[in-house]
């Protein structure tokens, strides 16, 4: 639903049409031209709203309760409903579901976060490589790829997370006063490592149109070297589709997390994330407060980076209907 | 075409190749697959262990492990069974290739076993749930689409956003909490779950209720967007003005000139996503303890049974290897303006 009102019609064209050196000087760039269009987009705002609240939630709620309050349990206290006490009431060794929900949700946030960056690299990476270098390293490249995509992915990442994830070789650490279980940074990288094929392909698919431009042509036989070939000239361009799957990326990293700890497969405690509440709550369906609250905020957040994901891709495209 | 094809298909034998290879490092990174047989009730010495793991092959290399996974063993030098030359027994493999998935370390039965067991309850869940959602899918995207920018336009795009972003298991224990639980506390017949039922066909089906809605609930949503969006890209088109103009009835113009072309992307779609439901679903089969594919792979990898867990991956890539295939025949075969040379 992007309003569609720019550049030739509406107001902007006045004023690219302009000839009045003073308005013209500056330009508009397609880059500031797609963030316009976006702020217009009413459901990419929303998502926005959506995000921004998740995002307050788990800030300030560690503002307010202390990281002690989320692993503090008493067993006479389980599987409380919801009281003024405990708004979220309390889960079966009796930690209080609030609490576990903000710290859970900055972790989550963090592997959505981490995860889609790991994605991104080595998409962009391998997608640039086969575009642009073609032949051998593109047909081996893309075949691994297609090997990676045709395995659900949440059965490769079950077993990329085993493999990682022995307790002896890589035991809990300390960061910033908190203990954290390492199947937490093991997670980042086989979610990432397991998403990047999907990225890859569009990366390639924009070098290969790019690389028979003229402009690429010009470079080219002024002497620049590949590396700046590929920096300066096919990279701007890949920017648009890789923003959308870095956004659309992070929504997806979160859920397979979800997924992963729902399975009671993922994170492993000390660390709560909003996936292994649901673990440990699957049991307890009675409890509707136990598994409801972790579910909500998995789904808020990934409906947040739908909708500003879908706003990035019509704003990005104009001629998306979508 | 004839060419095309048979390119095709030569290339996907590299591909499978490749595929095969990194699953079968992978899944043999596992763990000890001895700690199985440690489980056992009659739980072997040490020296029956080293017995096993060379009657298993489990001693070679990865790459040997991986040559007798594919080709069999038994035309090699036979295994010395105690290590000293005693006892030569001939490997009884015959190899992937030809037929011959390995046998079960849980088992001990056949790998293949195990997936026939399954998988025709994964299909019972997963085949109709598939087809319901194809079906709405088309019929709401149609209806969206037409209205575009009315209130029910709205109203469904946006219930589509709200259900595209829904984890399934919130879903699977929201339904379980109101059909089930609460229905029983409000005094009406709560919808049974968990498991197939008794073994009548109406216990199955009230089974499968809650777990289809589930699989259609999530599934219905990214295929309404999707067609919705084909068909306001048809209903743009020129012909469709030229459909109009000569005076076709609204019904006709949607159903036979703007539908047609709306769903060539739409069998592209359903081509690539048909195979994965072999797969069955992961987390619903979880849930609701539907016994298919899905429990299967989780169970063969909590005891790290390589050879189920191989023959599932394996049965799954030739899958969407060959419905990728078919995919693209069927679209030369729908889309005449479609040549592959």
């Amino acid at each position: 639903m992007a309003t569609r009102t720019d550049s030739l019609q509406g107001k902007p064209a006045e004023r690219v049409l302009s000839l009045d050196p003073k308005q013209n000087i500056k330009g508009v760039s397609n880059f500031a031209r797609s963030m316009r269009r976006l702020r217009k987009h009413r459901m990419a705002i929303f998502g926005i709203g959506l995000l921004l609240f998740v995002i307050l939630y788990v800030v300030i709620g560690s503002l307010v309760i202390p990281e002690s309050v989320s692993t503090y349990n008493d067993p006479r206290r389980k599987l409380q409903p919801p009281s003024a006490e405990h708004p979220f009431g309390t889960d079966v060794i009796g930690r209080d579901i609030l609490a576990r929900t903000i710290y859970g949700g900055q972790v989550s946030l963090f592997i959505g976060v981490t995860a889609m960056l790991i994605q991104i690299l080595v998409g962009t990476a391998v997608g640039l490589l086969a575009g642009y270098l073609g032949g051998v390293v593109d047909f081996l490249l893309m075949r691994f790829a297609e090997a990676m995509l045709s395995i659900p992915q949440l059965f490769l990442a079950l077993v990329a997370l085993r493999i990682f994830s022995d307790p002896t070789q890589f035991p809990d650490f300390t960061f910033m006063g908190r203990r954290f279980s390492s199947t937490m940074i093991v997670i980042v990288f086989v979610i990432g490592l397991t998403s990047w094929m999907r990225v890859s392909r569009i990366v390639r698919s924009v070098v290969l149109s790019v690389r028979e431009q003229e402009y690429v042509m010009a470079a080219y036989s002024i002497g620049a070297r590949s590396w700046r070939i590929i920096l300066r000239h096919v990279l701007p361009n890949c920017m648009a589709p890789i923003i959308v799957s870095a956004t659309l990326g992070v929504a997806s990293a979160i859920l397979l997390e979800a997924y992963l700890g729902f399975l009671g497969l993922g994170v492993r405690a000390p660390t709560p994330t909003w996936g292994n509440i649901m673990g440990e709550a699957n049991s307890y369906l009675d409890s509707w407060f136990y598994w409801f609250f972790p579910a909500l905020f998995i789904m808020l957040t990934v409906m947040g980076i739908n909708f500003l994901g879908d706003g990035l891709r019509d704003a990005f495209d104009p001629r998306s209907l979508k | 075409m004839t060419r095309y094809v048979v390119q095709r298909a030569l290339q996907s034998i590299p591909l499978l190749l490749i595929i095969s290879f990194i699953l079968f490092n992978f899944t043999n990174a596992l763990g000890d697959p001895m700690a199985v047989y440690a489980e056992s009730r009659n739980r072997p010495s040490a020296r029956d262990r080293e017995i096993i793991m060379r009657r298993l092959g489990l001693d070679r290399p990865i790459l040997e492990q991986y040559l007798i996974w594919l080709i069999g063993n038994d035309w090699m030098p036979p295994i010395d069974v105690y290590g000293d030359g005693s006892r030569l027994e001939r490997g009884t493999r015959r190899g992937v290739l030809r037929g011959d998935l390995g046998i079960s370390f849980v088992t001990r039965r056949p790998s293949w076993t195990r997936i026939e067991e399954r998988l025709p309850w994964t299909l019972i869940l997963m085949v109709p749930s598939y087809v319901l959602t194809v079906g709405l899918a088309i019929a709401i995207g149609i209806f969206s689409a037409v209205r575009q920018y009315s209130f029910w336009d709205n109203l469904i795009t946006s219930l589509s956003f709200f259900f595209y972003s829904m984890p399934i298991f919130f879903v699977a224990l929201l339904t379980i909490y109101i059909f089930a639980v609460q229905f029983k506390r409000w005094g009406l017949e709560p919808i049974k779950w968990g498991g197939t039922g008794d073994g009548t066909l109406g216990s199955l089906l009230q089974h499968m209720v809650l777990p289809v809605f589930c699989l259609v609930a999530i599934q219905l949503a990214g295929y309404v967007r999707f067609v919705r969006s084909s068909m306001l890209e048809v209903l743009n088109q020129d012909y469709i003005r030229t459909a109009r103009a000569k005076g076709l009835a609204e019904s006709q113009v949607v159903r036979r000139h703007a539908f047609k072309n709306a769903a060539l992307p739409l069998v592209t779609l359903i081509g690539l996503d048909l195979p994965f439901l072999l797969a069955g679903a992961v987390v619903t089969e979880r849930i609701f303890a539907w016994p298919g594919m899905g429990r299967l792979f989780i169970e063969s990898f909590e005891r790290a049974d390589v050879p189920v867990m191989m023959a599932i991956l394996m049965v799954l890539s030739v899958a969407v290897v060959v419905f990728q295939l078919l995919t693209d025949i069927v679209y030369t075969w729908l889309d005449p303006r479609i040549r592959y040379s």
